[in-house]
């Protein structure tokens, strides 16, 4: 077991790499645990790894692609020597000084530790989508989109992410069919407008998924009028799904506050119910969830950990 | 502005053998020992994050199970045979038989209890 580290960042999203950024500058040596390799955005980089082009990121006059936007951040935080691990996070004990984080076998231990941990999309908790993830149904429309040239889509959602999502298949698919529970979307007005301009884009409002079809491979859905409770059936080869986020806070039950739906409660900048324990990012925000706020909390919490740290004794037990 | 990879700072080199539609078969029947295929492209994100897994994978089972790569984009074929509609899709064949289908990227730890009755 190593000398506990003064800064942990568990998570590198926008949030984890812009406090690993901080951190670094500011002599703290953090460590980044920065995750494992999934299809979901509980991975390193974050949703921005399952993104195109990124056009509200202030610097980029022209956009970046969401990877490269977070392979940039690395590198910057890696130059001023942040650390990482690619290892996700399974067990934490913020109950004593130094905290200690596992990772497989391994412990870590760090006198500040910056959550950092991010969202995943949710799913619509169907069985069939168990069987027919990897054969139609995707949690990854940049990765999939391409195995549905010239076929029909289906995306379920309808905020920014569906709607980014939906913009990007028409690359691929003949047509897109936008499924939404409500009458009217919640995406940014540029996205949209972007959507209803384009031919290739259809609505099916007030309707939600009652189940993926398919034997094997999908081969529709089963929408359900929330209004009339009719059903009907929508022949299409893919199906995206993009109906909201829960954020990635198992590990931290039991030790960190929070709410109802599992996000991080923070108070006075980022700190959490937990002295020395900072939470930034998605994982502590349903509200904004921009990868420049995300930033910008990821600055707050290394800022508030690096004062917090100059306020603690060091003493034989955690140097 | 769309992605360059030339200019991509994630633009990916692996060091595994890339098998395409013209040689696959052949590599792939003619192996003595399992043979993992990892079915990726350029544009997918978790791909790339799975790439270095893979590499540290292949060195630690040389000899046991070969690592190799399929590149979708460039080896339609082949992806259309074996009904790939998601990437990573990692495929292991055994005699050139496909045994196990894993589909979507996967931590380390998980990958090696999955290919554990392969070795």
């Amino acid at each position: 077991m190593a000398d506990p580290r003064d800064v942990l960042i568990i998570g590198s999203g926008p949030a984890g790499h812009t406090a690993a950024l901080y951190t670094a500058r500011a002599n703290l040596h953090p460590l980044v645990l920065e995750g494992e390799p999934s299809s979901t955005s509980d991975q390193p980089g974050g949703q921005l790894m399952l993104t195109t082009d990124v056009e509200n990121y202030p610097g980029f006059v022209d956009g970046v692609q969401g990877p490269e936007l977070m392979t940039i951040f690395k590198e910057q935080a890696a130059r001023f020597g942040a650390e990482y691990l690619t290892v996700k996070a399974s067990k934490v004990d913020f109950s004593v000084q130094p905290f200690s984080v596992w990772a497989d076998d391994d412990e870590y231990r760090a006198r500040a530790v910056i959550v950092a941990t991010g969202a995943r999309s949710l799913m619509l908790g169907l069985e069939s989508e168990r069987r027919l993830l990897g054969y139609g149904l995707s949690t990854c429309a940049t990765c999939d989109g391409f195995f549905h040239r010239g076929e029909k889509i289906a995306v379920v959602g309808g905020g920014d992410s569906a709607i980014e999502e939906a913009i990007f298949l028409t690359r691929f698919a003949d047509k897109v069919t936008v499924v939404h529970r409500r009458d009217a979307l919640r995406a940014s007005k540029i996205m949209q407008d972007r959507a209803f301009a384009n031919a290739k884009i259809e609505f099916r409002w007030n309707s939600v998924v009652d189940e993926i079809l398919g034997d094997g491979k999908v081969s529709g859905v089963r929408l359900r009028d929330v209004s009339s409770g009719e059903q009907s059936d929508l022949g299409v080869s893919g199906v995206f799904v993009a109906i909201g986020h829960v954020p990635n806070t198992d590990v931290f039950r039991g030790q960190l506050d929070m709410d109802d739906n599992g996000y991080i409660l923070t108070h006075a900048g980022s700190r959490t119910n937990i002295e020395g324990v900072f939470a930034a990012g998605d994982v502590q925000d349903h509200v904004y969830r921009q990868a420049v706020t995300a930033a910008g909390s990821g600055c707050m919490a290394a800022i508030d950990a690096e004062r917090w740290l100059e306020t603690q004794p060091r003493t034989p037990a955690n140097w | 502005m769309p992605a360059d990879p030339r200019r991509d700072p994630a633009a990916m080199e692996s060091t595994l053998t890339a098998l395409t539609d013209a040689t696959f078969e052949e590599e792939i029947n003619g192996s003595d020992e399992p043979v993992l295929v990892d079915f990726w492209a350029e544009w997918c994100g978790p791909c790339k994050l799975l790439n270095p897994i893979l590499e540290d994978l292949a060195s630690e089972y040389d000899g046991r199970l070969r690592i190799v790569k399929v590149d979708v984009d460039e080896s339609p074929d082949v992806a259309r045979r074996y009904e790939i509609m998601s990437i990573p899709t990692l495929v292991v064949f055994q005699e050139g038989v496909a045994k196990k289908r894993l589909i979507g990227a996967k931590g380390k730890g998980q990958l090696a209890q999955e290919l554990a009755e392969f070795l």
